[in-house]
């Protein structure tokens, strides 16, 4: 009980803060942001933005994670596990999709450039939603385990090309590219102390937030099939 | 039973129905002949037709290759070759077998392909051949392990497609932006860090085929 309200707090400050805190130019007080050459007000949607498309990819690893543990041990409870968490990463990817979308309405002056890290972030949605299409089409409880396992593994080897390596040789419009000059690289972002502090609550309250959500949602799932099994 | 026995008894049955060689003619002539209609008279831009090239091999890649797998599953003879091959075995004879398909495949396109469309030139040949034959290795392997993949779900002609796609697009990003730099320069300096990429994929991928495939193979 105790973690939830600490939760609530974290995530209650971290979206006051990330929303009313003002942009200056120069800083003095602990409750001021400083302005990003070519970001301005914009550079708000860090908070809420950056944890979304970071869950993205922790549900993806998780998902992985216990589809090589599957794979290892037939254990259907690891299935279960991995299922949860592709669902998760396939809510927290839409959410970054659109947050990222509707940021670059008024950062780019358009919805949807094909940017290297949007034709990521595509990509993601297109193997979540293949996933879940191959789930559908296996009737076989085992069978369908193993192969969503091996597909999302190989899903997932594919993944590095998209995120790591695509974003830095094609040239692109998101803070962060190879040829941005305004915020420079993803690394050395040009934040404060009280900027990185906020940015980084965000991360942890969203890492928990999804923590709970997904362990909440395997149980559910584990519940279920329980009951499935005594009543037919 | 060796690999290359396999890919002798696929090669025996291919040539005797020439059901895989058939279509996949066919489906290269259908999309290509509607490409040419949709654009009719207007002139379209060089870069454009170094996509519409890739976007040609990847439908017709989808519309073929699937036949490796499924094949084995619709004739029954599933458990006979697991009983007489390792998993590794087969798939090697399998990507062997796919392969040459998307070797003889992707030829004929391209050579269709540069006689029918006059925007399509390539200056920098060498380049444009090395993309060509290290991305058809990716697809092949790509493709081949797909294919094993829906050979065991249901609904297994709608299915490849959607599964391969994302598998596919790092290649394919990477292939059509190696065409057009083909297309553009003379030069290679540009291209080694995509000619690294679809190199990394290639090993990457094979690597991860050779490590699954005894899990989607193995009842």
């Amino acid at each position: 009980m105790i973690w939830k309200i600490v939760l609530f707090l974290l995530i209650a400050f971290v979206s006051i803060a990330g929303i009313t805190f003002p942009i200056v130019a120069k800083p003095e007080h602990w409750y001021e942001f400083p302005l990003i050459m070519g970001l301005g007000e914009n550079a708000k949607i860090i908070f809420f933005h950056v944890p979304t498309a970071w869950l993205t990819v922790i549900a993806f690893l998780m998902s992985t994670v216990y589809s090589i543990k599957y794979l290892r041990n037939k254990d259907l409870v690891d299935d279960i596990k991995a299922h949860s968490a592709a669902q998760l990463g396939m809510v927290f990817c839409i959410l970054a999709t659109i947050t990222g979308a509707v940021w670059a309405k008024f950062a780019w002056g358009s919805y949807w450039s094909w940017d290297p890290r949007q034709t990521s972030i595509f990509a993601l949605l297109l193997i979540y939603g293949a996933l879940f299409a191959l789930r559908s089409a296996v009737e076989v409880e085992e069978k369908r385990a193993a192969l969503s396992a091996v597909y999302s593994i190989i899903a997932f080897v594919t993944v590095p090309f998209f995120i790591f390596i695509m974003p830095r040789i094609m040239r692109g419009l998101h803070p962060g590219s190879a040829d941005d000059t305004n915020a420079g690289t993803v690394v050395n972002f040009k934040m404060n102390g009280n900027m990185q502090l906020i940015f980084f609550l965000s991360l942890i309250g969203f890492t928990i937030l999804y923590y709970w959500m997904w362990y909440v949602g395997y149980k559910s799932m584990l519940y279920k099939e329980k009951l499935n099994k005594q009543y037919h | 039973m060796s690999s290359y026995a396999l890919f002798k008894k696929d090669l025996a049955s291919e040539l005797r129905t020439r059901y895989a060689i058939n279509s996949l003619v066919m489906f290269i002539v259908v999309t290509i002949s509607v490409i040419l209609f949709s654009i009719g008279n207007e002139k379209i831009s060089d870069f454009l037709s170094g996509g519409l090239f890739w976007v040609v091999i990847f439908f017709s890649a989808m519309s073929g290759l699937s036949r490796a797998f499924v094949s084995e599953e619709e004739r029954g003879t599933t458990l006979t070759l697991q009983l007489i091959a390792s998993p590794t075995t087969i798939f090697s004879g399998k990507l062997l077998f796919n392969l040459i398909l998307v070797f003889a495949m992707n030829i004929v396109i391209a050579l269709l392909y540069s006689a029918l469309f006059e925007a399509f030139v390539i200056k920098n040949l060498s380049l444009f051949l090395y993309a060509f034959i290290l991305g058809n290795i990716g697809i092949a392997i790509a493709s081949t392990l797909i294919a094993s993949i829906i050979a065991k779900a249901s609904s297994k002609g709608t299915l490849y497609p959607v599964l391969s796609f994302p598998i596919l697009l790092p290649l394919m990003l990477t292939l059509i932006d190696l065409t057009k730099q083909a297309m553009d320069t003379t030069t290679f300096s540009s291209s080694y860090v995509e000619l690294a990429i679809l190199g990394c994929y290639d090993v990457v991928m094979i690597a991860v085929s050779f490590m699954l495939f005894d899990f989607i193979w193995k009842d």
